[in-house]
Order: structure tokens, then sequence, then C-alpha cells
């Protein structure tokens, strides 16, 4: 348990004497009031065992094919996993699964020690907190670049929420902060179908960052970006680091040569390797799947 | 304040009307509550600024089939959903105000009997369940919006929740309406069967067959017209059009960025299906007359090509759409009844080949042209 984490549990625990007067914080070891510094909040990720993520045993096949096989993985928070492999090793279908987007046929996905995902929808698990960024860049495009992000601002997402929707000063201010880390503010009022593809792909980042996210799910972020945006991509996702926990996606080894600190490597659906990337690039059997058989 | 974040400026929000829009409207607003009364019922017959009843009636008629054309706009042009079956929405709104009517009658029927006079001769004694409420005013004006808006709610909850989308759903709602039809040509449905509902003596006591009568409702058709393109620029303009529109371009983006886009979706679909009922309910009196040729498919078909025509997602086009198509429609028929559905088809494929932005999409292309 790092030095924060334990100061967020006491953060807890004081909102929560705050909230039921009667109770005190001084319990008898061992007695039934003891563990309530240790909140399991609704709706709150629960990361006291040092894990955001965590797959367990998990398989899909679709109409016989394995596309995942037994995998299991999990992922701290604050932490930024690459996360390779090749064509067809269930990448994509792992990302479904954490997004509520594919169920899997067995297996447990747990968000943080408490929430089970497999029992909320796709909408309501991005309200958690876990943000998804496609692999081909899908933003609104009719819409403006400001409207897109206003749209994936965090806010109460009912309907008559939406109709009575008024953006204030430090959603505006936040907006504002956005729009300057994806360098999109000369761009504001411009309906986003008219941007470049590398461009689309940073305000899908802006847009992800505008839920404030706990988890984010990147499927190759910097794929047709120029070399330039892919850097400076790199240096956002080593900024957000530690604030939120990241997963990315990607084929570009430079890319992620700047970025990773641990690299897990998929095949047929199951983590065949993990380390860094040195030591993954000098693994024997990921080598085999990479060059060819 | 932080100095460098302010150099973005944000796009202040939109106004509910630009000042000429304003404009517009109140224009719209004078011509309907004043212009055409003055026209039609002041303004001697032999006059060339006279205004026909006949004409009253069509533009009567016409402002109904705009509120059809806006409401299409809101579910197909904004949210991306062609229904194919709005007929239905808009005749239920038309039976529910028919059988009004039909009370009103009283005793003056061919048969001189409290019943309307399809259930005496179908030797029916007593109203049936559904009739219920036939005999108040205030419940009618409920049912006119509850019951297109709880038909719509509960196909729509399915059709969704079962992600349901495409022309598939389209497909869905025409089969829909075509199956109304077929249950509302039945005489024991008690809705009169092939025949309807016709020769209404009065509302609310009142004769409906006068000049003052059918000025009112011209006014009231035009009243709600107005109202609810209001209604709808404020949908569109809130930040729930703009999710319908997201919906539209990118649904499963709206799910991710934490959006239920059932809720929507029902929402407007809902919303779009009352106000065809009100529509409905406003034209049967105007018309004299509601049968259940009102759900066949052509004419659900027909309101989205008002909506195509004019300019999907743009408001004001459908109603424009709707004036030219109907417009067009009565000169057609009257002038050369053989070529009105060639030129429908005409239109059509015109439209969708070279005016994808309907009427208003040409407009702008020719101001944008002409800077």
């Amino acid at each position: 348990m790092t030095p924060e984490l334990m100061e967020q549990n006491a953060r807890h625990a004081e909102r929560y004497l705050a909230a039921h007067p009667g109770k005190s914080g001084n319990t008898e070891s061992g007695g039934r009031e003891a563990a309530f510094s240790r909140l399991a909040i609704p709706g709150e990720v629960d990361t006291t065992h040092g894990r955001i993520l965590y797959l367990e045993e998990v398989n899909v096949s679709f109409d016989g094919f394995k596309a995942i096989n037994n995998l299991s993985l999990d992922i701290a928070p604050g932490e930024l996993r690459c996360i390779i492999g090749p064509n067809g090793a269930g990448k994509t279908t792992m990302m479904d699964i954490i997004t509520g987007k594919t169920r899997p046929d067995s297996g447990q996905v747990f968000f943080g020690s408490t929430i089970d995902l497999l029992r909320f929808k796709e909408a309501e698990i991005a309200q958690m907190g876990i943000g998804r960024k496609f692999q081909k860049p899908t933003v609104f495009e009719q819409l403006t670049v400001f409207e897109n992000l206003e749209l994936a601002l965090k806010t109460n997402k009912a309907v008559t929420a939406s109709m009575l929707f008024k953006l204030d000063s430090t959603q505006s201010d936040r907006l504002a902060e956005v729009i300057h880390t994806i360098h999109l503010a000369d761009s504001v009022s411009r309906q986003a179908g008219y941007l470049s593809h590398g461009q689309k792909q940073w305000l899908e980042i802006g847009m992800l960052l505008m839920q404030d996210p706990k988890l984010l799910l990147l499927d190759e972020p910097v794929a047709g970006m120029t070399d330039e945006e892919t850097e400076r991509t790199a240096e956002l996702f080593l900024s957000l680091k530690g604030k939120h926990s990241l997963m990315v996606v990607e084929h570009d080894m430079s890319f992620i040569n700047t970025i990773s600190d641990i690299v897990t490597v998929l095949c047929d659906g199951s983590v065949l390797a993990q380390g860094t990337l040195a030591q993954v690039q000098s693994d024997e059997r990921v080598i085999e799947v990479y060059l060819g058989r | 304040m932080n100095t460098t974040l302010n150099a973005v400026s944000l796009p202040a929000p939109a106004p509910l009307l630009g000042r000429k829009g304003w404009a517009a409207f109140l224009l719209a607003l004078i011509a309907v509550c004043a212009v055409a009364p003055v026209l039609n019922l002041w303004v001697p017959p032999g006059s060339i600024l006279h205004l026909s009843d006949y004409g009253v009636g069509l533009l009567g008629r016409i402002m109904c089939y705009a509120i059809c054309a806006l409401a299409m706009d809101l579910i197909w042009g904004y949210t991306g959903i062609l229904s194919l079956g709005h007929g239905l929405f808009f005749a239920l709104g038309g039976y529910a105000m028919g059988m009004y009517l039909m009370r009103q009658i009283g005793l003056d029927g061919n048969y001189k009997s409290n019943l309307p006079d399809f259930m005496v001769f179908l030797d029916w004694k007593t109203l049936p369940w559904h009739w219920t409420f036939s005999d108040s005013f205030v419940a009618t004006l409920l049912l006119i919006i509850a019951v297109p808006g709880l038909v719509a709610f509960v196909f729509g909850y399915f059709a969704f929740r079962s992600r349901i989308k495409g022309v598939y759903f389209s497909i869905i709602t025409q089969a829909m309406t075509f199956a109304a039809m077929l249950l509302f040509f039945r005489n024991e449905t008690g809705f009169g069967g092939n025949n309807g509902f016709t020769d209404f003596k009065r509302i609310l006591d009142i004769p409906i067959a006068t000049p003052q009568m059918r000025m009112t409702l011209f006014v009231l058709t035009g009243l709600t017209l107005l109202g609810f393109f209001l209604l709808a620029r404020w949908l569109i303009n809130s930040k729930f059009g703009r999710v319908l529109q997201a919906v539209r371009d990118a649904e499963t983006r709206v799910m991710f960025s934490g959006y239920n886009p059932i809720g929507y979706k029902l929402t407007i679909w809902t919303i779009s299906a009352m106000m065809c009922g009100v529509a409905g309910a406003l034209y049967v009196p105007q018309v004299g007359i509601i049968n259940p040729s009102e759900m066949s498919p052509a004419n659900s078909i027909e309101m989205a090509i008002w909506a195509a025509v004019g300019g999907r997602a743009t408001l004001i086009g459908p109603i424009l759409g709707a004036f030219i198509v109907s417009g067009a429609k009565s000169w057609l028929t009257v002038a050369y009844p053989e070529f009105w559905l060639y030129f429908l088809g005409a239109l059509f494929i015109g439209v969708t080949l070279f005016l994808p932005d309907g009427v208003v999409g040409l407009v702008k292309k020719l101001k944008g042209g002409a800077k």
C-alpha cells in the first residue's frame, strides 16, 4: 500500500465519520467497528490491495475460435502498462471485455478489489472511470472540437440533466486545459470531421481526459501520427502516469521503448511473457512468435 | 484565473434563435394569427387579396404535415433513426380526436341514436371499453398525447434495448404501422372499420363547419407548429441535442463516454411520436374524416420525403419540405393527376442524388458561393 493510498483511506474515514456522527474512530481492536477505516464505498474503486484491474482466467471464444485463452493479468494504480502481440493475439478483445462490449465465457474481471465489471454495461463502466480509445479514431464528426470535449466531460449523464446542462466555470477551465494539452486550441470551433487523422487521435485522447478516468485503455494511440505528434503523445502519456493507470496497445516499438516500464506480450489469447521491453525482446518465445516459426 | 489557459476562447452557448430567426418567427406568428384571419374572414371573396376557404383548409392541413416533418427531423435528421411508421402516431392522435368528435354528434346521426352510427349498424348496444373517455374533451386532449406516446415508448423500449438499428428498425416500424392499419380496418375493433369516422357536427358543442371554426383550427395549428418549432430548437440546442447527434455519428463512442443511448433514443422517439399525435388530432377536425388509410405505409414514407426534400437536421428544412411537397401535390393532383406519383418518385431520386442536404442545403450552398 503506497502512502497516497493510506492517505486516501484516512480521508475516506474522516468523511465517513463526519457523515455518521454516532460512530467513533477509536474502536476496540478486532471489534466489528475496527474495519471501518477501509470502507467499501459504492461506485468507488478500492485499490488498497495495490491493483486497479484484475483479469483472472478469462476465456472467450467466437464460433469455436478461442480469442482469449485463460488470460490472467493485473495492473497497479498509476502504472503505464504496454501490451504488445501479433495480430489476432486478443488485444482488442481484451479491451472489449474490460469495457463491457464483449462478455467472457468464463473468468473474472474486477476493477479495484470490489467492482465486478462483468455485471455492468458499457455506459456504466465508462462512468465508473474506465476510458477507452478505439483503434480507429472515433469522434463525433458533425460536432465541433469544443462540443466533442463537452460531451465527454465527467458530469451527470442522465437525459434530463443533459437537457438542462450548462457549463460552469470550473468545467470551462478544465475544457480549456485539455484543449491546450491536446494542441487543438486553434481548432476549438472546427468540425471534428475536418481534422487530420493525427488530430482526431488527439481529440479522442482529449475526450478520455475530459472523462477523468482512473484507467485508460488506449488501442494503438499513435497509429497514423507524424513523428512529432508521436513524441508529444509519449510526453502526454508519461505525464498521465501516476495520476491515472494506462494500458496501451501499440505496434510502434520505439514509442513503447520511450514510455514503457513493464511490457506484456499477448499471444493466442494469453500472456506469453512479461517484463521490461529489453527482457521480453530477448525472450526466445517472443522472438519466435514475432519472427515466425 | 490562469492566463495561459484563457488564451483559448470557448464558444458561448448558442441562443434559442438569432436576431433574424426571431424576426422570421414573429412574421410567421403575425401571418398565422392576424394576416390569414383578416384575409379570409374580413376581405370580401371578390377581392384579389381574399384567402379562400379552400386555401385555409389546404394551409391548415399542410401545417399539420409540417409538424410531422419536424417530428421526423428530430428522430431521423438529428438522431439518425429512420422511422417509416410515424403515420401510425399521426393516426392514433387523429383517432383519439375522432372518437371525441363522434360522441359530439350526439343524437344527430342517421340513426338518431346516442351511439355512433357505425355501432348501431353493427347492432352494438353499448359503447366498447376503449370509448370510455371519448365524451370528455380534457381526457381526449390527454389521450392525444398519451396514446401515441405510450405506443412509441413500449415499441421503442424493446427495439432500442435489443439494439435494433438502421434499415432493420425502419422495416419494423413500417410493419408496425401496416399491422395497425389491418387492425383498424376490422369492424370489431370498434374504430369504424374502413370507413373510419366522419360526418362530424360539433367540437366543444360549437358547430364545426363554420368559417370561424375553420379559422380557429387553422390558427391553433399554426401556433402549435410554431410552439413545437421552439421546443425542437430548445432540445437541439441543449446538450441533449448534441448527444442525439453524437448517437447518430458514433453510438459506441457515446456509450464509452458514459451515456446510455437507450434513454436518449427513447426520449426523442417518444417526443417525436407525441408531436405527430398532436398533428393528427389537429388534422382530423379540419379534413372531417379519419380512416385506417392514414396508417398506410405510403403516408409514413411521405413524411420521410418531406424531411429529405427540405434538408435533414435543420428543423426549418423539413417544415419547408412539407410545404413544398404537399403544395406541389395539391396542385399536381388537380392539374395533372396521373403525373403525381412520377413527380414524387423523381423528386425523391433527384433530392437523394443532387441535394443530399435538401433545399436548405442548396440555399446555404448558393449563399456560400455568392460570397
